[in-house]
């Protein structure tokens, strides 16, 4: 390279370029693809299991749940849980990893990149990595003939969004954390409690009304109405409070977990 | 190159940084010395712009920091205090995402790999994985990162701290090599020997200030006598109490070793002689001297 190519890149570097975030995604990316393999068995194996089991197993007992076969109740449910899974998992595990243990935001703070960068990156890749786990199901799903039209489609945006809504909570959860312990408590006091009450594995209806209403508060419930709609042709009304209430939670979590990571790293 | 001015900064109810200021010049090696805790990791961070000051102004390469700390650090090369190499990847591939950081393509990055590994003589590890390299690898590497946007400007945090020392050597060849190019270097340290080895200038900094600051060999002849005799063994502090502290410009005994500093020493060692008890070290003075008489002998923890 010539000194004056590098003096360009540099410069352009300079600037104040909006995509500067994508060299986060890139390099979680480059992590990921050495993986690729096993990463890929997992993301499908995973919603296979459980389709299967639970599914086989359960679906047994139960002729129709709210008007579905089981199997369509759980894979749409599922699809959502594992957004959910895998976008907490990378937001809580990988991302404190690379803050704590592996000091990659530091590094990345010595060149010419801003906190902000940083987060909206991870962000970002987390959501992807969590939409790309509900892509599997929806895979998976439609190897068994769940999927009823090409229109199913319309999930994947949700996906993404539900995955931004986890992944934004899971990077607040991170820049509080001293030690990987904080998200075990996270996992099952929050998350699991939140998959019970949001109409995963069996209708939300089962439960007590001040359950529900929690429930209502909380973006998995509204994940799952969409997912079931798109996906399985199950009665879909309400979609603006869905997903406004699944964009409230990605915007404000976002805002909240770059002041946060602001303050950890800058502090 | 680097403007610091009247820089605070406290944590809590602590003030780290009480007021400091210096500047380097463009080619300058400048040395921040001080003990543990002094603030000298601070003022770094502070001058990159990893941490915003409570009050001060910097300018780092022509630009206000923190307002503009990341357009400044695109000519500014880090090597931080701990290794920060990304795990996930091999040696090349640590220097090709990093310099993506800056907006190099991955051609223009992979373009410097070869001549990064050879400066810091890693050519043949170059698909070795991180926990592969030993410290003194790991070391040359972030050195090696730290040199992928061609800098003007390097900041190195303790640079040789835990290197046996072959590796250490090679680091300070690797350092002069720099200083040779015109680059400007700002180095903590508290290696007195490598502040001297490198150093055009040294500050040193205690409790959050800088205490003095001027070139090494200056700063030695401004605050120390010509000669050092230290003195230790059976019967040291009789001798030091009837002879040591009378003969001596400045004397003190710390522990068991009793430190003589005279600009006429021979007095001194005759009353040496036949004190068979008695081992005595005659030496120059160094930087080490000047630092411990600035800031004391007492432990920092």
């Amino acid at each position: 390279m010539t000194d004056a190519a590098l003096t360009a890149a540099l410069e352009s570097a300079n600037g104040a370029s909006p995509w500067r975030f994508l060299h986060v995604v890139h390099r979680n990316y480059l992590v990921w693809r050495k993986l690729l393999g096993s990463a890929l068995v997992g993301h499908l194996a995973e919603p296979l299991i459980w389709l299967v089991g639970l599914g086989f197993g359960l679906g047994r007992l139960l002729q129709s749940v709210d008007g579905l076969s089981y199997m369509e109740f759980l894979g749409s449910g599922m699809l959502c849980y594992s957004v959910m899974n895998s976008a907490s998992f990378e937001g809580l595990w990988s991302a404190f990893t690379r803050l704590k243990i592996q000091r990659t935001w530091e590094s990345i703070l010595h060149a010419p990149m801003t906190v902000a960068d940083i987060v909206i990156g991870e962000w970002v890749w987390i959501a992807l990595k969590g939409a790309l786990s509900g892509t599997a199901v929806l895979l998976v799903m439609a190897a068994f003939g769940l999927v009823k039209s090409i229109a199913a489609l319309w999930v994947l945006p949700i996906v993404l969004l539900v995955g931004l809504a986890f992944g934004g909570v899971a990077l607040i959860i991170t820049a509080l954390a001293k030690s990987y312990d904080s998200f075990t408590y996270y996992f099952s006091l929050i998350l699991m409690p939140m998959v019970l009450m949001s109409g995963v594995f069996f209708p939300m209806q089962q439960l007590p009304q001040a359950v529900q209403a929690i429930a209502q508060l909380l973006p998995l419930a509204h994940a799952t109405a969409l997912a079931r709609g798109l996906v399985v042709d199950a009665p879909l009304d309400n979609v603006a409070l869905h997903v406004t209430v699944i964009l409230l939670y990605a915007a404000a979590s976002i805002v909240i977990a770059s002041r946060l990571v602001y303050k950890r790293l800058m502090g | 190159m680097l403007h610091v001015q009247n820089l605070r900064k406290h944590y809590g109810p602590l003030e780290v940084v009480r007021g400091v200021s210096f500047h380097v010049p463009r080619g300058q090696c400048f040395g921040l010395l001080g003990p543990n805790g002094a603030g000298k990791t601070t003022t770094l961070r502070c001058c990159l712009g990893l941490t915003r000051p409570d009050s001060g102004e910097i300018r780092l390469a022509g630009l206000p920091v923190p307002d503009q700390a990341r357009e400044a650090r695109v000519r500014v090369g880090v090597v931080p205090q701990f290794d920060n190499l990304d795990p996930d990847f091999t040696v090349a591939e640590n220097l090709v995402v990093f310099g993506r950081y800056f907006g190099l393509s991955r051609r223009q990055c992979e373009a410097k790999v070869d001549r990064l590994l050879n400066f810091a003589g890693l050519r043949d590890k170059a698909h070795a994985r991180i926990e592969a390299l030993s410290g003194g690898m790991k070391r040359r590497l972030t050195l090696a990162r730290a040199m992928i946007n061609d800098p003007q400007v390097l900041f190195m945090d303790e640079p040789t701290t835990g290197l046996d020392p072959q590796a250490r050597h090679l680091v300070w060849d690797r350092l002069k090599t720099l200083i040779t190019e015109g680059r400007t270097i700002v180095l903590t340290t508290h290696f007195m020997d490598e502040a001297q080895r490198l150093c055009d200038r040294v500050a040193i900094m205690d409790h959050g200030a800088l205490v003095i600051e001027d070139a090494p060999r200056r700063l030695i002849d401004r605050e120390i006598e010509a000669t050092v005799i230290e003195v230790y063994g059976e019967g040291v502090e009789a001798w030091f109490h009837t002879h040591g502290s009378r003969l001596s410009t400045r004397a003190e005994l710390a522990g068991d070793t009793a430190f003589c500093y005279s600009d006429d020493p021979e007095p001194l060692m005759k009353t040496l002689d036949g004190q068979s008890e008695l081992r005595a070290l005659r030496r120059a003075p160094n930087l080490e001297d000047v630092f411990l008489k600035l800031t004391g002998r007492d432990l920092r923890d």
